[in-house]
């Protein structure tokens, strides 16, 4: 018995061993966030990503790929976990997908040491743009302040002379504020950092009251921003108080939870689902057909991304290990962003442009329409601070 | 002071809003010695069943009526199919296995749902805000929240005083084996008393529904605060629940909103703001911690 078993399981392992493929697709790791709350996101990047890989025919810039997608649960450990994984036993070249700075922060450090390649679809911690920038690492969305400087600069611009505003009392909203009041030239009427995961927001929308400010920011990802909103118009504050925020409140999947309380307020995004160049046209046209909702940022983000390593992967012949090629490949940026104009800045983030968008409603539902451009070839602020 | 009155309505909002979530807690488990962490579950299926019949009926009530039958039936069936097993288990089990069925809720709702959050307005009737004061407008569908959980808090004590029924469930409280002794059907009364704690949750989602983000997950976040209400209030008392709910309701809400005030007189605006952000989120567990250090057993132990 005991025989028999031994010899059948080598079997197997006999004819595993010789009927995988001897393939020569380049393997990419995309690490992300499928579950929690906040799996949406990750789902989206996943899907931008994995239509780029489709409209290629399984390939991006001429060369077979294979994208791996695990799930790292928001914990930044078992994003770790995962990327070892990735490196040590798949051999992966070419990482992506983290959608937290937090988790982007326990990983990317580690992994870019390891001569991996990583490109950000979306987290852009400060520390990875400045100091702690690395020549392994790319960021194809934005750095973290850049939709909170645009709407800081929009907010003045457009006269209002004080402002109340509002984030979650951890580091992306200290630094969401921070991007805010750099480009804010006005009075900041109240500064308020709420509990990470609140859900009633009464308090603060009375004391909001009292303050009479001209205009309101607020940077609440996710649920927190559904409430908030929800609460808001409730209040009967959004017939006298104009809000603003980043984009981040207001994609697709979360206008439809919001409902009319989002209706008329102004957010900063680097993309919209109406940006006038083909590519973008392409990509809206595709991806709806395709999942049958529209795109968020983050799906066109994952979508740029996987078109980005699609441009060095051809530059290069499908040779990621030849290092110094690929990582300047990238740096050229030489594919069509549905964002149009976009190249990368030494510290490898994005110099771009930057919008405002208005919700507005009409027959065809809750969307965002592109207003006007707020930042013409927009860097971030952290460039100088790094070595490359 | 008129702010401060404000702030006073919406401390007491929120407290009853707790209160429906925290009663049907300590009933299972001053009664059952139950550690039920799934509780936020039934407050998150009541929820999405409101949202959902809303967005296709438009009726609030039926909303209301469905999301009630949903929540309490699932408590049922999660008594009669999982925990029933677990009385006789320690704590430590029931965390697991309870814990367990949050994931498996969870994940439920996503598959059922999808990731994306439903979207559920507040009735046409209670839409807009009404003036308590001159020049203090609050929300019409607060004040009902108000209402609501003092009804609730009304029936729970005739309920629980007044009736044959709620003459067990105390009895069941204080000495289980005696009443199963005396003939009552203790199995019949356990799932009844976990059905209508899983109700009274549901009532909660409903309630929050239109004020809150309708998604996977969302009971984890109140689970806590409500946890911290039946430590307060004291195990098994729903008189405890419902001071416990109003306290934690009041300190949270006017920590919020007044620290940054008050601290601004002792730091400079920048570290006041970020003191009063951390003391903020953590004035409910001091008071918990002080009125521990107190009475250990809570306000009014059962």
């Amino acid at each position: 018995m005991m025989n028999f078993k031994l010899i059948s399981s080598s079997l197997v392992a006999l004819c595993v061993f010789f009927m995988a493929p001897a393939s020569a697709a380049v393997k990419i790791g995309m690490v992300t966030t499928l579950t929690t709350k906040a799996g949406y996101l990750g789902e989206d990047i996943r899907d931008g990503f994995n239509l780029a890989i489709e409209q290629g025919g399984g390939k991006l810039g001429g060369i077979e790929v294979e994208l791996m997608v695990e799930d790292d649960g928001r914990k930044p450990g078992k994003g770790r976990e995962i990327a070892e994984r990735y490196i040590k036993s798949d051999k992966v070249k070419i990482m992506t997908g983290i959608v937290f700075s937090n988790v982007a922060m326990a990983v990317v450090p580690k992994v870019v040491k390891d001569d991996v390649f990583y490109i950000s679809p979306n987290a852009g911690p400060s520390a990875l743009a400045g100091k702690r920038c690395h020549q392994n690492y790319f960021n194809a969305a934005w750095q973290n302040d850049n939709l909170h400087e645009v709407m800081g600069k929009y907010v003045s611009d457009a006269g209002f002379k004080s402002a109340y505003i509002l984030a979650p009392n951890y580091p992306a909203g200290k630094d969401a504020l921070a991007g805010f009041k750099r480009f804010y030239t006005g009075n900041i009427a109240g500064e308020v950092y709420t509990k990470l995961g609140q859900s009633d927001y009464a308090a603060e929308l009375a004391n909001l009251r009292a303050a009479k400010p001209d205009a309101v920011f607020f940077f609440l990802p996710g649920g927190m921003g559904i409430n908030f909103l929800k609460q808001y118009a409730q209040a009967g504050l959004n017939d006298s108080i104009p809000v603003f925020g980043p984009a981040f409140s207001f994609d697709a999947r979360l206008l439809k939870a919001v409902g009319d309380a989002a209706v008329g307020v102004i957010n900063g995004s680097q993309w919209n689902h109406d940006l006038d160049n083909p590519a973008n046209q392409t990509f809206v046209a595709a991806f709806q057909q395709k999942y049958g909702r529209m795109p968020t940022l983050y799906a066109s983000q994952g979508y740029d991304t996987a078109n980005l390593i699609g441009s060095a992967l051809q530059a290069t012949g499908g040779k990621p290990e030849n290092m110094t090629a690929f990582r300047a490949a990238l740096q050229k940026a030489e594919f069509d962003s549905v964002r149009g104009n976009f190249r990368f800045g030494n510290n490898h983030h994005p110099v771009q442009d930057i919008y405002v968008r208005e919700v507005v409603k009409d027959a065809s539902g809750i969307y965002n329409k592109t207003v006007q451009k707020v930042f013409t070839n927009h860097a971030d602020a952290y460039a100088a601070e790094c070595k490359l | 002071m008129l702010l401060f009155i404000e702030q006073v309505l919406n401390g007491l909002q929120l407290g009853f809003m707790l209160f429906l979530l925290s009663a049907g807690l300590t009933l299972v488990f001053g009664v059952m010695n139950l550690i039920n962490l799934a509780h936020g579950s039934f407050y998150m299926v009541g929820a999405y069943v409101a949202a959902t019949v809303m967005l296709a009926t438009g009726s609030f009530t039926l909303a209301l009526l469905l999301a009630l039958l949903s929540a309490a039936l699932c408590g049922l069936l999660v008594e009669i199919i999982v925990l029933r097993h677990l009385y006789q288990r320690d704590h430590l089990d029931q965390v697991l296995a309870t814990f367990g069925l949050i994931l498996f809720f969870n994940e439920t709702t996503r598959m059922i749902w999808g990731r994306q959050p439903l979207f559920m307005d507040v009735p046409e009737a209670f839409a807009g805000s009404v003036e308590i004061l001159p020049g203090v407008p609050y929300p019409l569908y607060r004040l009902l929240i108000i209402g609501i959980g003092l009804l609730v808090a009304g029936g729970l004590y005739l309920l629980i005083s007044h009736t044959r029924l709620g003459m067990r469930i105390r009895a069941g409280a204080s000495n289980r084996s005696m009443v199963a002794a005396l003939g009552v059907n203790i199995r019949w009364l356990y799932s009844l008393v976990f059905a209508l704690g899983a109700l009274l949750a549901g009532f909660a989602g409903v309630m929050a529904a239109p004020v809150f983000a309708v998604e996977s997950g969302m009971g984890e976040s109140i689970l806590i605060l409500t946890f911290v209400v039946i430590v307060i209030g004291g195990i098994g008392s729903v008189k405890g629940a419902l001071l416990g709910a109003l306290l934690v309701g009041l300190v949270d809400t006017l920590g919020r909103a007044f620290l940054p005030d008050l601290l601004q007189w002792l730091f400079a605006t920048p570290t006041a703001n970020s003191i009063a952000a951390s003391l903020a989120s953590m004035a409910i567990y001091l008071l918990m911690a002080v009125i521990l250090a107190f009475k250990p057993r809570g306000l009014f132990p059962a």
